[in-house]
């Protein structure tokens, strides 16, 4: 009952979705208000029915229904709980149900919160959410119906993928879907605003806490995947440009950019169509990431299926999404009002800049994800486009950026004066080439890039808190008057400053891992490795057995300077359902850097052998992505974001009054 | 400044920053992208030593020899024709013989295939699309065998 109990629930939505596709417009058309307000409506209902349908898949994995293909495939009696769980999105199938139930919430959020758009651009935005909704509700029905039921339940499941049994799965697909889905808000208020012909500071201010929040949430999911790529895969990696990893980046990129020029249009009334484009741009690229990672397209650990039905569909989803976008906008976007102007050197250029090259570097990465598939496409020649080519294209593009980075904030609006924020960035300058001076003398001339790499970092973290400084005029006040400006700062401006300081936490830590170790070596009972400042003393092998699992895992006691410190335990689990084995690595954290070790194969002297790295500072790359999703949920706290919102009844006047009587 | 050189400066601006791209990525293509060979690709063709490239088939059953110091040598297959691959190094947990493997690295002068990266499957149903293509090249693809995965 349950399985059909959900397909019938998604029916419903479609249903739902098909009326909220047509009726709004129409009602915009004929200026109907019932007609516009039933969008609300028809979006709350149909994130009730999506998440009746999700539930009822839930309901499936929880109870080990195997009479339902879907779970059967990816499921197993035995496995623990929580997998049951995540393993709901574990599939394709699955994985697409999250994707329409995120979109269903992002419109009912609308419905809810969206009392302060004009009822017009309320109903276009939900209308254009729907049809999004609708083609993947089709999508889903057609082609990739998790609720089908085999003739004859089989007494067991053939399991998860035994690399996705993880935490770190658990937390990655749905963090990232709401990054992904939640730029379809900046697409469908992008259209609406085509639609409608107007476009103002208003409707930056409307679309930028949306952004926002996807951006935050994209943030923190790529980093998630990519801290579970770096201990679950066991080679110590944690970026492999890999096709799957890009089409995540890519809609981040953009995304990023478009938070940018969303501030230029709010505050300055400029850079409108520009900001149109990226909205869409950015929404665009989230369906390219879909259509690469679900259609089979790419081979990864993310492609669960292999159907050429579902490639041509999301193909289609994409051409006619990206394509209409498009087409609407080279028709609709030069009848747009022209915005301000600005001087090149000034707030709106810095910011110009950023787009420029944010999207610059975009396009290489895109460049690098699709070339080798038009090659292949056009003339049969395979190629693979891996870490190097991204090191010449994208990093020398990134460079740039994050130079200017402290320059942005302190440019004044409209004309900026680049010469006396260079002066007021004389600090930072000199602690950077401090910083490089001393990187270079103590870690020597091995690799001459790093220490510039350092000296940068610590130059955007250095100019982030001058740049605070001046504002709360640190240093030239008394502590109170300073305490008092922060405390008057709006919170866009700490959100920028913590979320630039994120951004250059990251890449100390990307940066220290030029100076990370390795050692790979077969090691004996008793045997000793030393890397770094650690001496690893091999204790013996020793077997578990999990759930549905069976575990060999090699113990070790891990010495600094002659004092024990801890054990490390690496394992290869082999799970007979899949007759695979997964490498866990085991993780030892100082401070914020990490001794890794991983297991390879058992000899048969007795020796095993093991992948040790040492990696220093390695956690600041995550730290950073944490700092700046920090910084972006600041921003979004901001006062403005949230003008327009019912103020509550003016009490006190009245009361004051009635006293004054 | 008028609008118009206003405009003229965001577009030369956004023109040279597209350039610079342009060659970066023109001249990375040329310096960094890796071809895939099958065995019978580079038996017939003779790459240049020292050329990076990657290659696919099949772990020849019987060739698989461990030596000292994580060394290991094995033949990579596509039916028709056989590489010899040595490697240095932790092998990936589904790298068996008679599976489908990817090795990246070079060609020596003697002809055997020094690898630097070994990927091989991510659970029992995939097999490297590459390794399918060249099979189904040499006729030893039997239909339905596998499906994809991504290696590592």
């Amino acid at each position: 009952m349950i399985p059909e109990f959900g397909h019938y629930a998604l029916v419903l939505a479609l249903a739902l979705g098909l009326i909220q596709a047509v009726v709004p417009v129409v009602g915009v058309r004929l200026r109907d208000t019932a007609m516009m307000n039933l969008s609300s409506s028809t979006a709350m209902m149909q994130f009730v029915f999506v998440a009746a349908s999700f539930a009822a898949l839930t309901i499936c994995y929880v109870t080990s229904d195997f009479s339902v293909a879907n779970v059967y495939e990816n499921s197993h009696s035995l496995m623990p709980l929580v997998y049951k769980y995540t393993s709901v999105w574990g599939n394709h199938e699955g994985s697409m149900l999250l994707w329409v139930l995120i979109l269903a919430l992002f419109g009912a959020m609308v419905a809810l919160f969206g009392n302060n758009l004009p009822a017009s651009l309320k109903a276009l935005v939900l209308a254009v959410q729907s049809w999004i909704a609708c083609a993947f509700y089709l999508f889903i029905l057609l082609t990739s119906n998790p609720f089908l039921r085999l003739p004859q339940a089989p007494a067991e499941g053939r399991d998860l993928n035994p690399i996705l049994q993880d935490i770190g799965l658990a937390i990655h697909p749905p963090l990232l879907y709401l990054g992904y889905v939640g730029f379809s808000m900046a697409f469908s208020f992008a259209i609406a605003a085509l639609i409608e012909g107007r476009i103002d500071a208003a409707w930056a201010r409307w679309v930028r806490p949306w952004t926002l929040a996807a951006w935050m949430f994209l943030t923190v999911g790529i980093a998630m995947g990519s801290y579970w790529a770096y201990y679950e895969l066991g080679w110590g990696g944690f970026w492999f440009w890999d096709p799957v990893e890009n089409a995540s980046l890519m809609p981040w990129l953009a995304g990023t950019a478009l938070l940018h020029s969303a501030v230029v249009m709010e505050k300055r009334n400029a850079l409108k169509i520009w900001t149109l484009l990226l909205a869409i741009l950015a929404f665009s690229l989230s369906l390219v990431g879909t259509f690469l990672v679900r259609s089979g397209v790419l081979t990864s650990v993310h492609t669960f299926a292999e159907d050429p039905r579902r490639g041509a569909f999301i193909l289609a989803i994409l051409v006619l999404f990206v394509g209409g976008g498009l087409t609407l906008f080279a028709w609709r976007a030069p009848m747009l009002k022209q915005g301000g102007l600005f001087a090149p050197v000034s707030r709106e250029g810095a910011l110009v800049f950023n787009n420029l090259f944010l999207t610059t570097a975009c396009l290489t990465v895109f460049v690098g994800t699709l070339y080798p598939l038009a090659l292949e496409a056009v003339t049969g020649e395979k190629i693979s486009v891996g870490a190097p080519f991204f090191n010449l294209t994208f990093a020398p593009l990134f460079i740039p950026l994050l130079f200017a980075m402290p320059f942005g904030p302190m440019l004044a609006w409209k004309r900026g004066d680049v010469l006396g924020v260079s002066q007021r960035l004389m600090a930072a300058f000199g602690l950077a080439l401090v910083a490089i001076m001393v990187t270079f003398v103590v870690m020597g001339l091995s690799s001459p890039l790093a220490p510039f790499g350092i000296g940068l970092a610590l130059f955007v973290v250095v100019g982030v808190l001058v740049d605070l400084a001046e504002r709360t005029s640190l240093f030239r006040s008394p502590l109170a008057t300073v305490r008092m400006r922060a405390a008057g700062l709006p919170r866009s401006t700490w959100g920028t400053a913590v979320a630039h300081f994120g951004i250059a936490v990251t890449l100390l830590g990307i940066v220290c891992q030029t100076w990370a170790s390795e050692r790979i070596v077969a090691l004996k009972p008793t045997q000793v490795v030393s890397l770094a400042d650690y001496d690893l003393t091999f204790d013996g092998i020793v077997q578990h057995s999990g759930s549905n699992f069976r575990e060999l895992a090699a113990k070790f006691t891990v010495r600094s300077g002659g004092v024990s410190i801890g054990t490390m335990e690496p394992s290869k689990r082999s799970f007979a359902s899949r007759s695979m084995t997964t490498t866990e690595a085991a993780l030892m954290t100082r401070g914020v850097s990490q001794l890794y070790l991983s297991l390879g194969d058992t000899n048969d002297d007795g020796s095993i052998a093991i992948r040790l790295y040492y990696k220093p500072m390695v956690l600041l790359i995550w730290l950073g992505a944490l700092v700046m999703m920090f910084g972006g949920a600041l921003s979004l706290s901001d006062r403005r974001l949230r003008v327009g919102a019912p103020k509550p009844a003016p009490k006190v006047p009245a009361v004051a009054l009635e006293a004054a009587e | 400044m008028t609008r118009k050189q206003r405009r003229l400066i965001l577009i030369g601006s956004s023109l040279g920053v597209l350039a610079i791209a342009a060659a970066l990525v023109l001249s990375a293509l040329r310096e960094s992208i890796v071809f895939f060979n099958s065995p019978t690709d580079i038996v017939e063709k003779k790459p240049s030593a020292g050329t990076r490239m990657r290659i696919g088939g099949l772990v020849k059953p019987g060739t698989l020899q461990r030596g000292d110091n994580l060394m290991i040598r094995f033949d990579v297959t596509d039916g028709n024709k056989d590489v010899p691959v040595r490697y240095q190094g932790i092998v990936p947990d589904l790298f068996r013989e008679g599976q489908g493997v990817v090795a990246e690295g070079k060609l020596d002068g003697g002809g055997i295939f020094v690898a630097d990266t070994v990927l091989a499957k991510h659970d029992e149903k995939y097999m490297p699309r590459e390794v399918v293509d060249a099979l189904k090249k040499t006729g030893h693809w039997q239909e339905g065998e596998t499906t994809m995965g991504k290696p590592k």
